[in-house]
């Protein structure tokens, strides 16, 4: 047993926190406010060769395993949520079936544009009557020669008029539900695809999500990826190893909480804000305020309990995350482990932010603030790439079954 | 026992209701994309006597009771929360006077507020006092008849637009909280001013304001109780409007709450309303429990307001700390249940999570209330 980081993990982590540090995080207040997608941060990202993380060397990517993918979504959410959702859902279920289900002609034409960033990836599964409830779509393929013709409206896709090409998943066949759905790649410039109406949100406003329409799009047969029929393998395939992204950017989230709340707590500590910490204090003097009027709380126990309780939340949803990475790494089976990492880490994420915003008090709600972007994006990470109602179906039919 | 309300307050709480469906929930979305302050739906609170809720007959308004005033806040934060804020402020700001005003100033102070004409506000907090209100530095200084108040107030909900602002500042800052007294500004002869709006994570129709008061003049006719009380009429203000933050939280909380269900009953997957999911089913019991204990505390609280009950200031503090800890957690769990709808701005429920993070906060921080409770036990 052996809990440290292989030392190659270590230092990439330390290159992407850096990268994350000295680009990413001073944007992403102007970001969010501005509700614009953080250019910036993604092209260094993809000068560092982060687009292609998951990619083997042979196809222009980095050749790295699902551990320093969770590391590099994780240390980019410390700084910027948006950019990380954005970086997440290329690598990993936007170019990530096409290294699992492409042809060797599918690999070659599109993965080195995809490891570059020259290209930017997107999944599109949901409609809006199949959320939860994937295998219900409608979205259309219909054979039409060689190629298939597309139509339908896809909904919540992430990087949306942004991405250079879609992973859509249609009806190819009059088979019931998942048996009749297949993935195509859908380049974004195909006639007929076009971006339809672009949600306005509580946060990850640098990430762009919208509508994706297709009218009567023609897809030649070569962009079908897998078989007929194999539509859905693809998609929940992707959503196993999607969903140790998603648990890296819960971390990343939950991290910069937790220590945003430890810095507020020092500075306390320091009288910088507010009362004494009890630390500060010499041993036997008065329990009193700044106004002797009430017991020094502020920065007292109750305080240090809350983080104390935060940084124990976190820890354990890390070690969650990093187990389910590690076995996906080594080719073993880590769909339950995802699905918990998932529910763990993003359920943390939303209880630590919250916890952050009320030791941060008033001035935590003010926009602009670390503390209450935290909330807000926060939040999203409990509903998309399987609902935690989802995970925990996941989970409990792993289990019984 | 009597868990009913009266038929009075049953015939306000319809008023209340029907005004609140008709004319404030369709405004409610665009009062929080604008962030501008509805002075529409104040106006329309003023002429439908709203407003005068807070006040007894005597001084121009229809009840004075914690129990009615919680009533209203609670259907109007069903809706919108930025809107229940214009009574629950003007609750806050009037209090001070109810509670600790001279005959004569009720008489001349309250009328205006109660009929509408003003609205009130409440200035304690401080950059550097917020859960410490004692560590002020805002200063009133007197000169023969009148006091000259000089320094700057934070996060004042509403007092960039109140007519009647009630200021505490120190009178003797070498006796700490003992030196803190309170004033009743009028904007017309004793202006101030408010150079900065916040924008924030919630509430955003609700102005919060920083106050400054440059060389404030108030005449010592507007000073409530003796020089001194300002800390004891602060902390006895605050023991009132406690309930009316559990109202409001409790109202944020059903409201989310009555748009998750029925979207559950709708909204069809796996062949079937995701409502007929033991899963969901079970989320939304535990939503209604939690719902109904929050109601039940806060309007004890009320009743204890109303009876001057000695356990007034414990049960407070127990029904703005359950109900607000219960919205968060409500409203969130609400988005869940809409999934990615709940989390964009076409739906209600997202705009009822930002708002419902302040009611832990404000009047009060939850751990503000712990101490208070933790205080009134081992008294």
């Amino acid at each position: 047993m052996d809990f440290d980081l292989p030392p190659q993990h270590a230092s990439f982590r330390d290159a992407v926190r850096e990268l994350a540090q000295g680009v990413a995080l001073p944007l992403a207040a102007e970001v969010d406010r501005d509700h614009r997608f953080p250019e910036k941060a993604v092209k260094a990202a993809a000068e560092a060769g982060l687009m292609g993380v998951l990619i083997p060397r042979e196809y222009g990517g980095a050749g790295l395993d699902a551990l320093a993918f969770m590391l590099c979504i994780d240390e980019l959410a410390q700084a910027c949520a948006s950019t990380s959702v954005i970086v997440d859902v290329h690598t990993s279920v936007g170019s990530e079936p096409i290294l699992l289900f492409g042809t060797e002609e599918q690999k070659r034409r599109w993965l080195p544009r995809l490891a570059s960033g020259e290209l930017l990836g997107a999944f599109a599964l949901t409609e809006p009557g199949a959320g939860s409830d994937a295998a219900s779509l409608q979205t259309s393929a219909r054979r039409h020669g060689d190629g298939y013709v597309l139509n339908g409206t896809k909904v919540f896709i992430t990087n949306i008029g942004r991405a250079g090409l879609y992973v859509v998943f249609a009806r190819t066949g009059p088979e019931e539900r998942a048996a009749g759905v297949s993935a195509f790649l859908v380049p974004a410039e195909t006639p007929g695809v076009r971006a339809g109406q672009i949600f306005k949100k509580m946060g990850l406003n640098g990430s762009p999500t919208g509508e994706l329409v297709l009218e009567d799009v023609v897809v030649p047969a070569a962009n079908r990826l897998g078989a007929e029929g194999q539509g859905f393998t693809v998609a929940m395939r992707a959503l196993d190893s999607g969903r140790i992204g998603i648990s890296g950017q819960a971390l990343g989230i939950g991290q910069a909480a937790v220590d945003e709340a430890t810095a507020l707590l020092k500075e306390r500590g320091r009288g910088q804000r507010g009362s004494p910490h009890p630390a500060s204090r010499p041993l036997g003097s008065p329990r009193l305020g700044a106004g002797g009027s009430l017991p020094t709380w502020w920065g007292g126990q109750g305080d240090d309990f809350t983080l104390a309780d935060m940084a124990t939340r976190l820890e354990s949803a890390r070690l969650l995350a990093y187990n389910a990475a590690w076995l996906c790494a080594a080719g073993r089976p880590f769909t339950r482990q995802a699905s918990m990492a998932k529910l763990h880490c993003t359920d943390t994420a939303m209880q630590v932010a919250l916890d952050a915003i009320q030791l941060a008090g008033e001035e935590g709600t003010i926009s602009g603030t670390p503390f209450e972007r935290h909330v807000r994006d926060a939040k999203a990470l409990q509903i998309y790439e399987g609902s935690n109602q989802v995970q925990r179906i996941v989970i409990a039919r792993e289990m019984i079954q | 026992m009597d868990f009913d309300l009266s038929q009075e307050q049953v015939a306000i709480r319809d008023t209340v209701r029907e005004l609140v469906q008709d004319r404030v929930a369709p405004r409610a979305a665009e009062i929080d994309e604008k962030a501008e302050y509805p002075k529409d739906i104040e106006r329309l609170f003023a002429d439908n006597g709203i407003l005068g809720i807070p006040f007894p007959e005597e001084y121009g308004g229809i009840s004075g009771s914690s129990v009615t005033i919680c009533m209203g806040i609670e259907e109007i934060a069903k809706a919108c929360a930025t809107s229940s804020l214009i009574l629950a402020v003007q609750a806050l700001g009037s209090y001070p006077i109810l509670v600790a005003g001279s005959e004569e100033q009720k008489k001349r102070l309250c009328p205006p507020l109660a009929s509408g004409e003003e609205v009130a506000a409440y200035a304690l907090s401080e950059t550097g006092s917020g859960s410490d209100a004692a560590a002020m530095k805002t200063k009133a200084k007197r000169y023969g008849n009148e006091y000259v108040i000089n320094g700057t107030k934070q996060f004042i909900t509403g007092g960039s637009i109140a007519g009647t602002l009630v200021v505490f500042a120190q009178t003797d800052p070498q006796a700490n909280h003992k030196g803190i007294s309170a004033f009743v500004l009028e904007r017309e002869t004793s202006p101030w001013q408010a150079p900065k709006l916040e924008h924030k994570l919630g509430i955003r129709g609700s102005p919060t304001a920083q106050l400054v008061f440059d060389d404030v003049k108030v005449p010592a006719a507007n000073r409530l109780g003796e020089e001194g009380a300002g800390f004891k009429i602060a902390l006895a203000v605050l023991d009132r409007s406690r309930p009316g933050i559990g109202a409001q939280a409790l109202g944020i909380a059903e409201g989310a709450f009555d748009y998750a269900l029925a979207y559950a009953r709708d909204r069809q997957q796996f062949g079937q309303p995701i409502s007929s999911f033991q899963g969901i089913q079970f989320m939304f019991a535990d939503m209604a429990t939690q719902i109904e204990a929050a109601r039940h505390l806060v309007y004890l609280a009320a009743t204890k307001v109303d009876a001057k009950a000695p356990d007034l200031t414990k049960v407070a503090s127990m029904a703005k700390l359950f109900a607000s800890d219960m919205a968060m957690k409500v409203t969130t769990d609400c988005v869940q249940i809409l999934g990615g709808y709940g989390y964009i701005s076409d739906y209600p429920v997202e705009r009822m999570m930002r708002d419902a993070k302040i009611t832990q906060i404000y009047e009060g921080t939850n751990q503000i209330q712990r101490v208070v409770i933790a205080r009134s036990l081992l008294k």
